[in-house]
């Protein structure tokens, strides 16, 4: 397997008890991954250091075999990018203004998109389902169909990589399954390795195919759906418990009630060097 | 992909079968009207003046060979300091414009970087303690601009440049300036009267040579701001998404402040400090054509020209036998223009 995007002992400090330290991670070529944890548990961090959005104190991230940091930011653009969290809903944008955008890692600090861009918009547009839309407002879009204008712009760089910081959350349920699916054929159909922070665990098991789950600012538990998911897994992971059954090879669970014990944060036992 | 299952009005219709983007319409529009203000406002104070010339007479004042009084009033007077009052106000809408966006605040204009401030002080120092040297005043002006913008770009670095602690080093600074200003004025009370048109801003006896002072700077920095134009766009999705589709952030952010204070600092090294131009003007516009910088910023340049060149002519014809300094009036049309945009209007204000 290729790694395509490896983070290697990794430090971000927030406070003196809360912080990332020598966080390591890999990614292989074509994957999707889901990251899930509780809130706090670091999942955004890592991605934004995996992004370069937070500069990390210690350690490397390899973008393709290239440390990140001697990238140029075009170059790191055409390669990977990550639809952040929250986006700015009030955006005077049309939907092809901005899937425009995603092509500037393409330009020169002059230039301007020409036909040759256009094919890419057009494309992205088409893939998200959108070019009928193309001329309309970003505000007079439904959540999921601004969602989906979001990731437009994204694939407009065409990237190898596409991190993604829970595109599912405030949508209703078929947008989310209209996201996930969108998702799932860009990393079929396009080889496109996918990587996203996940609140729904039954998502998140049905189109992963590895899970990391993080506590704490650490990985606590990897791999297949299946293999992870049991009683031990949910009681670490998020303090409850759950009960797992399997549809076809990919685990469903269901949570049935909070694990009581000791809940005070392992954070505070925590020292950052 | 089916139709719509349902479609509410006409309006969606037209949204839903337009081939481009709807608004395109009527952002040209406005270009073109503003355009025609332009031209509107070089007619209007090419006729009136202590000698007005009736529009039948303009094109021949302009254009006749015969040396006549008219044609030099019209070329002596007028048309250079319309021209110069057309660049002034360009000048000072494009960089309001691009600092609003820039700082994604709507308060942003080229006082708060400290243009005003710096600019001020450098033209109160030379005008009371160095007479002397007052035709080097321009040059001070802009100096003394960049110098104060750089300064506070410098103390609101940290890593990066955060729009809000620019804006908070702006408020210090300025009002640090402001301060040693009034202590000049203060200790030469008696050489005030000789400052005061400049520091309210104003065109009056504005001619050739201010106007040669100014177009390059203008030519250059509005040239330039066509190249700024994308950039200021992609600021506008915000520092993460800018940094995440390739943009340096920081760098972009540097350039197109300096570009700000570059524009700002050329028009006020002609016309002193005139205000409001670079707050009102750019959040006029943006009303009706929205945040998109390639329309944004073109119609600022053309709407700033208009209201600048036509105020000074209203300035000084309208209140006969006196000649009001343009910054006067229009801070006087600015201020509640501003207010009215604000009860009615500011929630088209699109920024978070």
């Amino acid at each position: 397997m290729e790694n395509v995007l490896v983070a290697d002992q990794l430090a971000y400090r927030y406070t003196d008890t809360y912080c990332i330290q020598d966080f390591s991670i890999s990614f292989n070529k074509g994957e999707m991954v889901s990251i899930i944890g509780s809130n706090g548990s670091g999942k955004s961090t890592v991605l934004r250091l995996l992004t370069r959005l937070l500069k990390s104190e210690k350690g490397t991230v390899f973008l393709e075999g290239k440390m990140i940091n001697q990238m140029k930011e075009k170059d790191i653009a055409q390669k990977m990018t990550m639809l952040p969290q929250v986006n700015n809903h009030k955006l005077d944008l049309t939907v092809r203004d901005l899937v425009t955008h995603g092509r500037n890692p393409y330009l020169k600090w002059f230039e301007e998109p020409n036909a040759h861009h256009s094919t890419y918009i057009d494309w992205a547009l088409s893939v998200t389902d959108l070019t009928k839309m193309q001329h309309r407002p970003l505000q007079a879009l439904s959540g999921g169909e601004r969602q989906r204008a979001w990731i437009a712009m994204s694939i407009a760089q065409t990237p190898n990589i596409l991190i993604l910081d829970e595109p599912t959350s405030y949508l209703d349920i078929s947008h989310q399954l209209e996201v996930m699916e969108l998702l799932e054929d860009l990393n079929r159909s396009l080889g496109m390795t996918i990587i996203m922070v996940l609140h729904d665990l039954n998502q998140a098991a049905r189109y992963s195919d590895r899970i990391i789950a993080m506590k704490n600012g650490r990985v606590v538990r990897q791999g297949k759906p299946r293999d992870v998911y049991d009683d031990e897994f949910f009681r670490e992971v998020f303090a409850i418990r759950a009960s797992v059954h399997l549809d076809g090879d990919k685990p469903i669970c269901t949570p049935t009630g909070l694990v009581k014990e000791n809940k005070k944060s392992e954070w505070s036992n925590q020292k950052c060097l | 992909m089916g139709e719509p299952k349902h479609i509410d009005t006409e309006r969606d219709i037209q949204i839903l079968n337009s081939e481009k983007d709807p608004r395109t319409k009527k952002r040209f529009r406005t270009l073109f009207i503003f355009l025609l203000l332009c031209g509107i406002a070089i007619v209007y104070g090419v006729m009136v003046g202590s000698v007005s010339i009736p529009l039948k007479e303009v094109w021949g004042a302009l254009f006749s060979t015969a040396d006549t009084v008219e044609k030099q009033i019209v070329w002596d007077l007028r048309l250079p300091r319309l021209l110069t009052g057309l660049l002034v106000g360009a000048c000072l809408a494009v960089s309001g414009a691009l600092l609003q966006g820039v700082m994604r605040n709507p308060l942003a204009d080229p006082g708060i970087i400290g243009v005003s401030a710096g600019a001020g002080l450098v033209a109160v120092i030379m005008m009371i303690i160095f007479p002397e040297y007052i035709h080097l005043l321009p040059l001070g002006a802009f100096l003394g601009a960049l110098i104060a913008t750089f300064t506070i770009y410098f103390i609101a670095w940290d890593g990066g440049i955060s729009p809000l602690r620019m804006i908070l080093a702006g408020v210090a600074i300025n009002s640090l300036l402001g301060a040693v200003m009034s202590t000049v004025m203060i200790l030469y009370s008696d050489r005030v009267q000789a400052v005061l048109p400049w520091l309210v801003g104003g065109l009056a006896g504005r001619s050739w040579p201010h106007f040669q002072i100014i177009w390059p700077y203008a030519l250059i920095g509005l040239l330039l701001s066509i190249f700024a134009i994308k950039h200021a766009n992609i600021m506008l999705l915000g520092d993460e998404v800018a940094r995440l589709v390739g943009n340096k952030v920081e760098r972009s952010r540097f350039f197109l402040i300096l570009l700000a204070t570059f524009l700002a600092g050329a028009a006020v090294s002609v016309a002193g400090l005139i205000g409001f131009v670079g707050l009102v003007v750019p959040h006029f516009v943006r009303m009706i054509v929205g945040n998109d910088y390639r329309f944004l910023l073109p119609i600022s340049a053309l709407a700033g020209a208009f209201l600048v060149a036509f105020a000074d002519t209203v300035a000084r014809s309208w209140f006969d036998p006196i000649e009001l300094p343009v910054g006067i009036l229009l801070a006087a049309i600015g201020a509640p223009f501003f207010l009215y945009l604000l009860r009615g209007g500011i929630k088209g204000w699109k920024m978070s």
